[in-house]
């Protein structure tokens, strides 16, 4: 046996190649992104030559910054709006639909179940364009903008709440809810009181996985949006990335970034806070089961 | 399924059962009334639109406004605007065979791409990543967080003629060598889609991965199998499932995927048939044409989202 063939066969050998794959990866996955976020900070007008720190494309211009150009100052605020709205609809529904589906047996549920994965993974184009084909050739409640943007958005998302809270649901499993019946509560006060609490972190999680995927979804609200004054930031960047940009776009998308990671981090600690909570439901787990 | 064996004796306790009878009615309106308001807007946003396109694809065009005149009953639905489409990609002047064809190319290489470079991340995450697991994870879902434009707009940002790229090429000596990267290349659109893709890869590997038992892997080595033969006995037949998921949920969203050709290269050269459906849609008097490409990717992509479907069901059911 040769000593690289011992090396080779050693079982406590480090992995270096895969060690190194991964760190490349990662830095090529966020390099280019920090990049784009350093020059969004940059005093000149090029994206690529560093000029200089300023806050310039965020305030300091008059009229191209992030806070001047009204342009981009509504595609913000119409972006957040969307988030919003989207999510508020979503999370109630999606969580009462995963319940629903959960408990109530049968062809309908069956039925929807399957409807609900299909709409998890069906191309998002096509569903825009199919959404597009009804608002505009059906006489519905919804016009192009914002309610139609809403609409297409809940339709998308729907599936990540049912998906993440009967994920929970099976963990938890039954017991809980049929004490409580047991001791006198009704369906819905058990659902209420017992099921929805433990249901809490999954809940939390998935309100924050739409929020930040509504604020950078692109194919629905472009196709869905009126004129201009409903087209959110991912639309602005799409339209604008071509056509010799300033750093403004750079200082947009940073914003947008920063939305995202402050939701995530808004939600996270929120979560681990509820998670918190649990203890006492694990502890009460671990005493049924030694009981 | 770990039912506590605490509530055994109770379900087998006779006088509980009238007790649970006698709520049974209320509780049998509960789970459809919580079930139903998801279930019809999923009905009628999602199912109904997509009869929608049927309708219009097999529908007329009106002969002076060249609007689309969507035909509601089946029997009497008219597939000259869909044979039609379908000369342009089969016929002699197929000009939409190529795109297709690019279609097919691009999201297969791109995948292939995403999964090498995905599966040894996530293995070497899932095996080794000891105490830095919590930080890199974190690291490999940020992608997550950042919207696809604004990837795209760092990369449009490197890639432009005076941009890093071709500025470290000339620093490293390449004279004043300027490649203009982002006018119509095709493996510049298909990195492009393995960087924006290959996230949604390595999550479901990761998972997979994860959860495979450590003990038949020792099992494995005990009994004399090499790192080699270990993990191509073992690990990789195990991890196949997530394999087959990961792939399904970067090639769906990829078959309708317009915006990254459009921003990193704009040229009909790199288009797929996302850029057919997306130039037609807005056209007047081609909106027949748009249903027809979407139909077309709809029945293409099918098969990998009755399979997605089906996994997601079983796993559901088993656990």
């Amino acid at each position: 046996m040769t000593a690289l063939s011992r090396w080779w066969q050693d079982p406590r050998r480090r992995p270096r190649g895969l060690q190194a794959i991964t760190i490349g990866y990662l830095v090529w996955s966020l390099l280019p992104v920090l990049i784009a976020v350093v020059f969004s900070f940059n005093a000149g007008r090029s994206r690529t030559l560093w000029q200089g720190f300023s806050f310039r494309w965020y305030w300091g211009d008059p009229e191209r910054s992030v806070w001047h150009d009204a342009t981009m100052h509504t595609a913000l605020t119409h972006t957040l709006l969307l988030g919003v709205v989207a999510t508020a609809i979503t999370v109630p529904l999606g969580v009462a639909f995963a319940l629903g589906l959960d408990r109530w047996r049968g062809r309908i549920p069956e039925g929807a179940n399957i409807v609900m994965l299909f709409s998890f993974v069906i191309p998002e184009t096509l569903l825009a364009v199919a959404l597009l084909f009804v608002v505009t050739q059906l006489a519905t409640p919804l016009t192009l903008g914002t309610s139609a943007q809403v609409a297409g958005l809940v339709t998308f998302q729907l599936s990540y709440p049912v998906i993440i809270v009967r994920a929970r649901l099976m963990t938890i499993g039954k017991q809980y809810e049929q004490a409580a019946i047991d001791l006198g509560a009704s369906p819905m006060a058990a659902i209420r009181r017992v099921l929805l609490p433990m249901l809490m972190p999954a809940i939390f999680a998935s309100a924050v996985l739409v929020f930040a995927d509504v604020i950078d979804d692109f194919v629905i609200v472009r196709y869905l949006s009126g004129d201009a004054s409903t087209e959110p930031t991912s639309v602005k960047i799409y339209n604008t990335a071509r056509a010799a940009p300033t750093p403004a776009l750079n200082a947009l998308a940073s914003l947008m970034l920063l939305a995202s990671f402050l939701a995530v981090i808004v939600g996270l600690l929120a979560y681990r806070r509820l998670r918190r909570g649990e203890k006492d439901v694990s502890s009460i787990e671990s005493f049924a089961g030694g009981l | 399924m770990s039912a506590p064996p605490a509530t055994d004796p109770a379900v087998r306790e006779q006088p509980a059962a009238p007790a649970v009878r006698e709520r049974r009615p209320r509780s049998r309106f509960l789970w459809p009334a919580l079930a139903l308001p998801g279930a019809i807007w999923l009905a009628l946003l999602f199912v109904a639109p997509l009869y929608v396109v049927l309708a219009i694809v097999f529908g007329g065009v009106d002969p002076i406004f060249r609007t689309p005149v969507p035909v509601w009953n089946p029997v009497d639905w008219n597939t000259a605007q869909f044979s039609d489409v379908f000369r342009h990609i089969v016929g002699d002047d197929g000009y939409f065979g190529p795109a297709l064809l690019r279609t097919a190319v691009y999201v297969l290489s791109a995948s292939a791409l995403c999964l090498l470079i995905a599966y040894p991340v996530a293995y070497y995450v899932a095996r080794y990543g000891g105490r830095w697991r919590k930080l890199v994870l974190a690291l490999l879902i940020a992608p997550f967080w950042i919207s696809y434009m604004m990837r795209m707009l760092a990369w449009v940002n490197l890639l432009q003629n005076d941009g890093l790229v071709n500025r470290s090429l000339r620093l490293g000596g390449l004279g004043p060598l300027a490649v203009d990267w982002l006018d119509g290349r095709g493996f510049v659109v298909i990195l492009g889609l393995v960087y924006g893709y290959v996230p949604y890869m390595i999550l479901p590997l990761y998972v997979g991965l994860d959860r495979l038992p450590a003990n038949v892997l020792e099992a494995a080595r005990d009994l004399g199998a090499g790192r080699v033969a270990t993990f191509r006995r073992v690990t990789l037949r195990l991890s196949m499932p997530a394999v087959i998921a990961a792939l399904l949920l970067t090639c769906l969203p990829m078959l309708g995927d317009y915006f990254t050709s459009d921003l990193l290269s704009g040229s009909p050269r790199t288009a797929m048939v996302g850029n057919l459906i997306n130039t037609t849609v807005l056209t007047p008097g081609q909106t027949g044409q748009a249903g027809a490409f979407v139909l077309l990717v709809l029945v293409v992509a099918l098969v990998p989202m009755l399979l997605y479907v089906r996994s997601a069901r079983s796993e559901g059911l088993s656990s």
